[in-house]
Formats: C-alpha cells, sequence, structure tokens
C-alpha cells in the first residue's frame, strides 16, 4: 500500500477543562458550572516528512493540542488521524500500543521527564521493552549504545544517572529514548524552552539531522518565534485555543496577514534595533485575556487596531487568503493589507 | 546622560561556596562599572556566575555562599563590608532588585497597596497619605490601568505581567540609584516582555536609574543595553558597547554565542553551534576556562588564564589580543 | 543555584558503578558520621537489638524452660545488692526466672511484633497511598476518609477494639496460639494511615511529572508505572516513617501488653515483665520493673534519635 502523504490531520479538535467550583459550594451558593476551553475547534494537517510548528503565547491552546495528539488527553470533540487511522475509536490500551511504537513526544523539562532514579540505559531501552521489541539483552544494549550515538553521547553513559548530565544533554537522552521503537512521528513540546542558547543550537541542528537522516515528521510546539522561523516547514499560529494564521515559515515571516501574526512579529526583541537612543518602540497594549471568559466573535478583537462590529459578533474562520489560510475578517474583508 | 564617575564600581569580586569536596569559586575576580542612567546588560549562560554577582551586590547571597574577596562600592561608599543592619538599609534605598519568580516576590496575604506603602515608608519620610499617594503614581508609572482601584487588589487578582510590573514598582518605591533586574523579562508572552523591556528603558533616561540586567536573553540586552559583559564559567570574557558586542565580538565565546541565536530571517539552514558545555564549577579547565571548546585555542591558553585586554573595540580576556600591551581596565 | 547543587553532586571523572562505594561517598554518610548523638544512639540500638536477637546464645538460662526455674529463687535482688549472686546477675523476677535472660528474650519479642507491626503496616499504608495518588477521584476519597476516620481514634483504642473483637470472636484454644498475630494486626491496622497519606500525597505530585507522562506516551502498563516509576520516588519518606513508627509499635505493644491484652506472663515481652514487677515495686522489689523499662526506654529512644537524623537527612531544605 503506498504511503500516505498526509499523516496526521486533526479536525475540530475541542477540549474543555471542567474548572467549576467545588459541589458542595455550587449548591450553596448557587454557582454555574465552568468550563474552560483550551482548544476551541482547531483543523490542520500534517504531511510526512515536513515539520509543522504551532506557536503563540501562554494559554492559547498549543501544549494542549500536543497533549491530545500523543493520547494524553482524551478530546472533548473532533477527530485526530493519524495515517488513516482514527484515534479517537482506540480506546483500550491495547489498541493504541501499535501507534505508539509509530509517535512519541519529547518534553520540555529536561530535569522532568526523565526518572531520577533510574539509570540511563534503562530509560533509553524502556520504549523496546515495552513493546516486546527486542528479548535479547545483548542486542538491547547494543541498540541503546547506537541510540546514544545518535544522539552524540557516549554509550558509557548509559550507565549514569540523569542528575550527571546537564540540560542539553538529558534532552538528547529523551530523544535517544522517544528514538528507540523506530518512530515516524515525533510531538515536541518546548523542547528548547529550558535550554540556554548555545545549547540550543545544538539540538536544533541534532534534531534537523535526525530528521533527514530517519525520516521524520515534527509537530512542534514552542512560544519562541526565533526557533520556529529556523525549524519549520509550515507554522500555525493559535490564540485562545483557535488557529488565527496557518502559513508556509518564509510567508508568514515575510507576509504576515493576521493583526496577531503581526504583533507577534513586531514584539519580538530585535539584535539589532534601529539606531539613535536605543530605538524607541511602542510598547502593545494588552495581554492575553482570560481563557476562562474569552471574548465575543474574534477572540482578539479587544486587542486589534481593525476590529469592527463584525469582528465583535461572529467569529471568523480560516479561510484561504492568498496562499496562506488566516481567520480574520478584516483581511478577508480587503480591509487589511498583507504587511 | 552619562557621567564619568561611576555609580558602582566591582572590583576583582570573588564569591566561594565551601563544599565537603573543597571551596568551589562560582565568581573568579569580576570587574565592571556602572555609570548613572547606564544599562549594563550581563549575559552569560546558566552557571556562568551572572545572578550570583547580582546576589553579591546586593548583599543577598545564600550560605553557605560568601564573599570571599573584592571590593564593591556605591556611590564611593564600599557595601560589601558592610553589616548587615547597614546593608539593609541600603537595599531597597539606594539599590533595588527585581528577581526571576513574581509569584513568590509578593506576600500573597496583603494588599499591594499595603506592600508599597510599607516599602515606601520604610525607606522614606513619607506620612500614610503621602506614601499612598506615591504609591499610585508608582503604579500608573508602571503602566497598570485602574490603578486607584487595582491598588486595594491582592496579588493573585493581577496576571503574571501586571505582577512582574508590580514587582517593579516595589523596587522603584524608594527612588534607588541602581536597580539590579534578574531575568524580569522571562515571561513566555512576547507583548508583555516587549512592555517591560520599554519600561526598563524609561527609567534609566528618565529618573537616571542604573541599571544591572542579568539576563541570558541577548535579543534582551540588545534592546535594552548600553554596554553589555559577557560572563562564562564564573568570570567576565568580554565587555563593550552592545552593538559592538553583537556584531563585531572579539572573544571567540561571544562570537560562537552571537552566532548560536537564531533569527527571524535569513538561511535556515543549519545553526552555527559551540560544541561541548560550559564546565562544571568543581571541574573548570587550567588556563583560559573557555579552551576545551574554542576552535582558535593554542598552547597559551592552555596553561594561563587571560586577563581583560583591549580588543579591537571592546576588552576581551582571550590571548589572541595579547600583542595589544594596554593593561585592562572594566 | 542548581547549577551549584548539580556540581556537589557530581562525582569526579568517573564513577565507578558499585553501590556501597556510593553509600560511602554519599551525602548521607557523612551527615551520619558528623553528627555525636546519631551514630552513638545507632550504636546504642544496634546494640540492644543485636542482644536480643542473638538472645539464644546469649542468655545465661532460658526463662520459659519451667525446668530450669526454681521458686526459691524467687525475687532475687540483682548480683550487686545484699542478697544477689551473679547466677542471676539482674536478679529474678517473682517466679524465679533469671531477668537478665528474660529481657533479652522479651526484646527480641518486642522487636518482632513492632517490626512485624510496622511492616505490614508499611505494605497497606503504601499500597492504599499509591492507589488513592494515582487513581485520585472516587477511589482517593474513599480511602481517605476512611483514613480520617481511623485517625479520629487513637491508637491503643484501635489495638484494643480488634484484639477485644479476636478474643471474643475466636475460641479459646485458638486465641492463646494466635495472641500474638492478633497483636500485630491490631498495631499495624493503627498504623497504616501515616504511610498511606504520604505516599498519597507524594504520588500526587510525582503523577503530574514529565517522566510519568513519557511512560504513559510510550505505553507502558499502568502497573508497571506506578511500580517502576513511581515508587522508588514516592518511597524515601517512608523510610524515615517505618522508623520512627518502629518506636511507636514497640512502645505500643508495650502498653498492651502491660494494660493486659497484650502477650501473656508465660511469654513476657518488655511491657508484661513491667506490667508483672509493677505489683512488687513498692514492695522493694523494684528491678523486675525497672531494669526491663530502662531498656524499653533506650530502645525507643535510640530508635527515634535515628529515626530524627533520617528525617532531616533526607529533606531536601535542609541539605
Amino acid at each position: 500500500m503506498p504511503e500516505r502523504d498526509v499523516l496526521l490531520e486533526v479536525n475540530d479538535l475541542e477540549r474543555h477543562f471542567d474548572v467549576s467550583p467545588p459541589a458542595l459550594e455550587r449548591l450553596l451558593r448557587g454557582k454555574p458550572r465552568l468550563a474552560l476551553k483550551a482548544l476551541d475547534g482547531v483543523t490542520f494537517s500534517i504531511k510526512r516528512g515536513e515539520t509543522f510548528s504551532l506557536v503563540g503565547e501562554s494559554g492559547c491552546g498549543k501544549t494542549t493540542v500536543a497533549r491530545c495528539v500523543v493520547g494524553l488527553y482524551r478530546p472533548t470533540s473532533g477527530h485526530i488521524v493519524f495515517d488513516g487511522i482514527d484515534l479517537g475509536r482506540l480506546t483500550r490500551r491495547k489498541a493504541m500500543a501499535p501507534i505508539r511504537r509509530r509517535m512519541q513526544m519529547i518534553f520540555q523539562d529536561p530535569y522532568a521527564s526523565l526518572n531520577p532514579r533510574w539509570r540511563v540505559r534503562k530509560i533509553v531501552a524502556e520504549p523496546l521493552v515495552t513493546h516486546g521489541l527486542m528479548a535479547d539483552k545483548a542486542e538491547l544494549r547494543a541498540r541503546v549504545a547506537e541510540l546514544l550515538e545518535q544522539v552524540r553521547l557516549a554509550p558509557a553513559d548509559g550507565d549514569k544517572f540523569p542528575h550527571e548530565f546537564s540540560g542539553g544533554q538529558r534532552q538528547r537522552i529523551s530523544i535517544a529514548r522517544a528514538l528507540a521503537a523506530d518512530p515516524e512521528f515525533l510531538v515536541c513540546d518546548e523542547p528548547t524552552s529550558a535550554l540556554d542558547v548555545s545549547v540550543q543550537a545544538q539540538i536544533l541542528n541534532l534534531m534537523k539531522d535526525l530528521q533527514r537522516r530517519l525520516r521524520l515528521t515534527y509537530l512542534f510546539i514552542s512560544h519562541n518565534l526565533s526557533v520556529i522561523y529556523q525549524i519549520s516547514d509550515r507554522i500555525g499560529v493559535m490564540y485562545l485555543g483557535r488557529l488565527v494564521e496557518v502559513a508556509t515559515a518564509d510567508r508568514l515571516f515575510a507576509a504576515p496577514r493576521h493583526p496577531y501574526t503581526r504583533l507577534l512579529l513586531e514584539t519580538i526583541p530585535r539584535l539589532d534595533p534601529p539606531d539613535g537612543a536605543l530605538g524607541e518602540r511602542e510598547p502593545v497594549a494588552g495581554e492575553v485575556p482570560n481563557p476562562i471568559a474569552p471574548p465575543s466573535g474574534c477572540a482578539f478583537h479587544p486587542r486589534c487596531p481593525s476590529a469592527n462590529e463584525r469582528c465583535r459578533q461572529e467569529r471568523p474562520s480560516l479561510l484561504a487568503v492568498g496562499g496562506t489560510f488566516v481567520a480574520c475578517h478584516a483581511v478577508q474583508e480587503g480591509r487589511l493589507p498583507p504587511a | 546622560m552619562r557621567n564619568s564617575e561611576p555609580l558602582l564600581k566591582v572590583e576583582n569580586l570573588r564569591v566561594e561556596v565551601p563544599t565537603k569536596r573543597g571551596t568551589l569559586v562560582a565568581v573568579d575576580d569580576v570587574s565592571f562599572s556602572i555609570a548613572p542612567g547606564e544599562v549594563l546588560g550581563v549575559v552569560g549562560e546558566s552557571g556562568a556566575g551572572k545572578s550570583l554577582t547580582g546576589a553579591a551586590i546586593i548583599g543577598l547571597l545564600e550560605p553557605p555562599l560568601r564573599i570571599a574577596g573584592g571590593r564593591i562600592a556605591l556611590a564611593g561608599r564600599r557595601i560589601d563590608t558592610l553589616p548587615y543592619e547597614a546593608m539593609r538599609r541600603i537595599r531597597g534605598k539606594e539599590i533595588g532588585a527585581i528577581f526571576q519568580d513574581p509569584l513568590t516576590s509578593l506576600n500573597p496575604l496583603f494588599t499591594i497597596g499595603h506592600q508599597l506603602v510599607e516599602t515606601v515608608r520604610t525607606h522614606l519620610d513619607l506620612g500614610p497619605s503621602e506614601a499612598r499617594a506615591r504609591a499610585l503614581s508608582l503604579l500608573k508609572e508602571v503602566g497598570i490601568a485602574g490603578a486607584d482601584d487595582r491598588i486595594a487588589h491582592y496579588p493573585h487578582q493581577f496576571s503574571g505581567g501586571m505582577r512582574q510590573r508590580v514587582i517593579i514598582a516595589l523596587a522603584l518605591a524608594a527612588n534607588p540609584r541602581l536597580i539590579i533586574a534578574d531575568e524580569p523579562t522571562t515571561a513566555p508572552d512576547v507583548s508583555i516582555q516587549a512592555q517591560i523591556i520599554a519600561l526598563l528603558k524609561r527609567l534609566g533616561r528618565d529618573h537616571g536609574t542604573a541599571i544591572m540586567l542579568v539576563t541570558h536573553d541577548m535579543r534582551v540586552i540588545a534592546e535594552t543595553a548600553h554596554r553589555v559583559a559577557v560572563m562564562y564559567a564564573g568570570r567576565i570574557v568580554e565587555i563593550g558597547p552592545v552593538r559592538t558586542i553583537v556584531e563585531q565580538p572579539s572573544h571567540p565565546y561571544t562570537i560562537g554565542l552571537m552566532a548560536s541565536i537564531p533569527r527571524t530571517a535569513g538561511r535556515r539552514d543549519r545553526l552555527q553551534q559551540i560544541d561541548g558545555t560550559m564546565p562544571r564549577l568543581n571541574a573548570i579547565p587550567q588556563g583560559c576556562p573557555f579552551n576545551p571548546r574554542c576552535i582558535e585555542a593554542f598552547d597559551r591558553c592552555r596553561r594561563e588564564r587571560p586577563d581583560l585586554m583591549a580588543a579591537k573595540a571592546t576588552e576581551a580576556a582571550c590571548w589572541l589580543y595579547a600583542d595589544a600591551k594596554q593593561p585592562a581596565h572594566a | 543555584m542548581a547549577e551549584i547543587a548539580a556540581a556537589n553532586a557530581a562525582s569526579p571523572a568517573r564513577p565507578p558503578p558499585g553501590r556501597w562505594w556510593r553509600i560511602a561517598d554519599s551525602d548521607l554518610w557523612w551527615s551520619f558520621t558528623h553528627s555525636p548523638v546519631t551514630v552513638a544512639a545507632a550504636a546504642i540500638a544496634a546494640a540492644i537489638i543485636g542482644a536480643a536477637l542473638l538472645a539464644s546464645f546469649i542468655a545465661p538460662h532460658d526463662p520459659y524452660d519451667l525446668a530450669s526455674v526454681s521458686l526459691l529463687d524467687a525475687t532475687d535482688p540483682p548480683a550487686w545488692l545484699d542478697g544477689g549472686n551473679w547466677t542471676y546477675p539482674l536478679g529474678t523476677d517473682n517466679q524465679g526466672r533469671d531477668m537478665l535472660s528474660a529481657i533479652l528474650y522479651g526484646t527480641r519479642l518486642s522487636l518482632v511484633v513492632g517490626c512485624a507491626a510496622v511492616t505490614l503496616a508499611l505494605l497497606l499504608g503504601v499500597g492504599l497511598g499509591l492507589l488513592a495518588g494515582w487513581r485520585g477521584g472516587f477511589v482517593d476519597a474513599l480511602i481517605m476518609r476512611v483514613a480520617d476516620v481511623q485517625l479520629s481514634f487513637p491508637a491503643i483504642l484501635v489495638a484494643l477494639l480488634i484484639d477485644g473483637i479476636a478474643r471474643s470472636v475466636l475460641p479459646r484454644q485458638v486465641q492463646t496460639q494466635i495472641t500474638l498475630y492478633v497483636l500485630i494486626a491490631a498495631i499495624a491496622l493503627s498504623y497504616w494511615v501515616h504511610f498511606a497519606r504520604t505516599v498519597r500525597g507524594s504520588t500526587m505530585v510525582e503523577r503530574d511529572k514529565e517522566y510519568i507522562q513519557a511512560a504513559r506516551v510510550i505505553g507502558v502498563h499502568p502497573v508497571r508505572m506506578v511500580i517502576g516509576h513511581l515508587l522508588p520516588n514516592v518511597i524515601g519518606p517512608v523510610l524515615v516513617i517505618a522508623t520512627i513508627n518502629l518506636a511507636t509499635a514497640i512502645l505500643t505493644e508495650a502498653t498492651l501488653s502491660f494494660l493486659g491484652v497484650g502477650l501473656p506472663p508465660t511469654e513476657p515481652s518488655l511491657g508484661t515483665l513491667i506490667r508483672v514487677g509493677n505489683d512488687f515495686l513498692l514492695s522493694g522489689d523494684w528491678w523486675i520493673s525497672i531494669f526491663p523499662g530502662i531498656v524499653l526506654a533506650l530502645l525507643i529512644l535510640s530508635i527515634n534519635l535515628v529515626g530524627d537524623w533520617l528525617r532531616d537527612a533526607f529533606n531536601p531544605k535542609l541539605r
């Protein structure tokens, strides 16, 4: 059977969290149930071999998407389709097992993502042991050594404990573990956010090399736009649980369309600010609103200079506009020309 | 804008921590000065000693860490040898501090108005209504909308970015001449980050406050600072004007660091990287601490430790520039 | 600051993989050897426990062998007093049994009951704590409410209750045979709660950590996750609680025996000895109570001190 071109499809994904006050309080004070819509209808797809990134500020839902895709959260509604298989239909742990072999995750915190009591070789070998892929001990050891070398660590490092390694080295161990069972798809949740900039460069280079050599597909989550620029093929910008723009990396950075994307790009501190008294920039007003009570209509309208009445009432859908997808009335109506 | 007389002068600062395996040196012979109204950025990766330098200056080193040598002078007056009470009075009044975690810097049990007024009255001789007026003006200055109402709110009623601004207001309460800001912009929201950067710049300009900005984020420094000190393994390896450090660095570590910062335009195939990691405190190499990772290292680098010396348009601690026989001054 | 801690933790060059080397070189050992009180306490505890375990070998007499006991020697005072002799170094009790031997065997019995009770409490408490912490929700609420209810009763009362139930339910012959087991069960059921609560708390903290989520993503079976990943990381405080509970369990057993619902005089523990001797205190034969009392006090105090040191040594904030 020929390989599917599209490896992952996410359709109308919604995930709500129940943040209601305790039952007794609701009863006594008549308070209503509260739901936090972390994801409010997200749709995108990822092609085999590409790096698709989700970027946004805190509370935008990008981490929630990652966790739904990988099965840590159950979606409230919507579909996640991996290589043609609807993951929502797989409710039993055994049924998910073959998918788990093919899809793995790398986490943000290098200090919490490795069991402090286990030796590195046990950590890296865990996927192999769990899926029963290698019974022979010698074979297992050899594979672990191979994996460690692949992430540019020494095979002897397998005998050590995580606390003997630096943050960057621990992320390498995480990557080695994620690659142990030969997955096709890696979900990377802010893998370099906790690392120093020179270590970050090493890890990003490593991830690019591995992608080329092992033909991996990445879903990359980050809030750091410059990292996103370096690693992504296509980018999705999220705001308050919704996708507001999806474009290729070049197009997004060269010609951002959605007002929020423009805001993000303008507020990145620059290494080369314009001359004269350190360059005065207008600080932008507003903060991300509370996701429990999002604004009506378009979630961005309170902060948007181009908002009109329609924006306050009607939520825009993600539509194709000149090569990119944008969810903005102003752009769709032609009121906001490209930057 | 800048006077010639430095407000803060740090000379040969050395911070040690005794452990059961011997004494480790966390900050090694660090010297620099900050003029009034100037923003000095101190950049380095984790473990470089930049936060400890700030903590040493403000007298908040946690034991067993201790200052083991050198001299710190504020406006000509020596402060590293002051007794606890005297230092406590200086802290807050002359030197303000902004730390990284706004959640733990505010007392959740008191309104921010109460905390502001308390800080103001501790250091300035103002009556209650004057102190409150000052607190209000501080809140407005840091950009808290609706300050008249919000002054009576508790910390948990503020969002993360707002809390960070309240912290800055607290640091400004007694009109200090120097502010030590340790990673004030680590909020993951770029819009908040931009606002805090603008605020810090304004302080320097409008009040003549000197700022020591400690961060690992070079972009923030590029936007905010006048001069930059680059730290590595407890030492300053390069110091100079910010534009020069970013565009024409001299020290190989600085060159590698600037090159590994991801950009938002241009080529996207491979980032420059520096192989290896910063040495741990108990395994600092002999000679220049960067020599194992340095592509330009030669024999002298492995034997002798370089001090800061003139190098093109900055000062760098690197034997590559040993030919220029000028003595080093921070 | 984290870097400094990491620097301290890193061993020089290539660390030998041996476990004993790691223990000897660790911070724990250093803190132990640098605390004179703890070393002394550990030595005393070790001495008493060692002597008790070797009771069969080092006791001069066998206090349970009725043939060797002679009523003529009853209530003889300790050797250094008038009327005493060195056959019975610490004197004899009202039935002529050698006090030293009785104390040795009695301590052994107290220790057996104490250790067994604590082990049982540990297994029960850790198991329920893991379950409550891992599952959360209704299971957690149920287990914790049971624990709360149990905590509102003093441990002695609970033990008395269980003991009383056993006595009324079981026939007399079976009773004497299983007194020991009922006692162990009673004490264990009083002390499981402390373990359960601590483990539940730690489990809830660790459960959300990323290495557990990583295991989920890999597809590890939940039981394996709890036992392989979670358990090693929550077991630390359990050791401290177990040590301190050991002392309390021994004391509880002694109390129960003193009250008459513990071990009988035919197989006396330290508590029973104290009870028996209590009747003779006022008539001047003080050694029947006092010597067991001293041993009991020393044992509990030294175990408590070691437990205190363990707790401080494991507390990351104090390090």
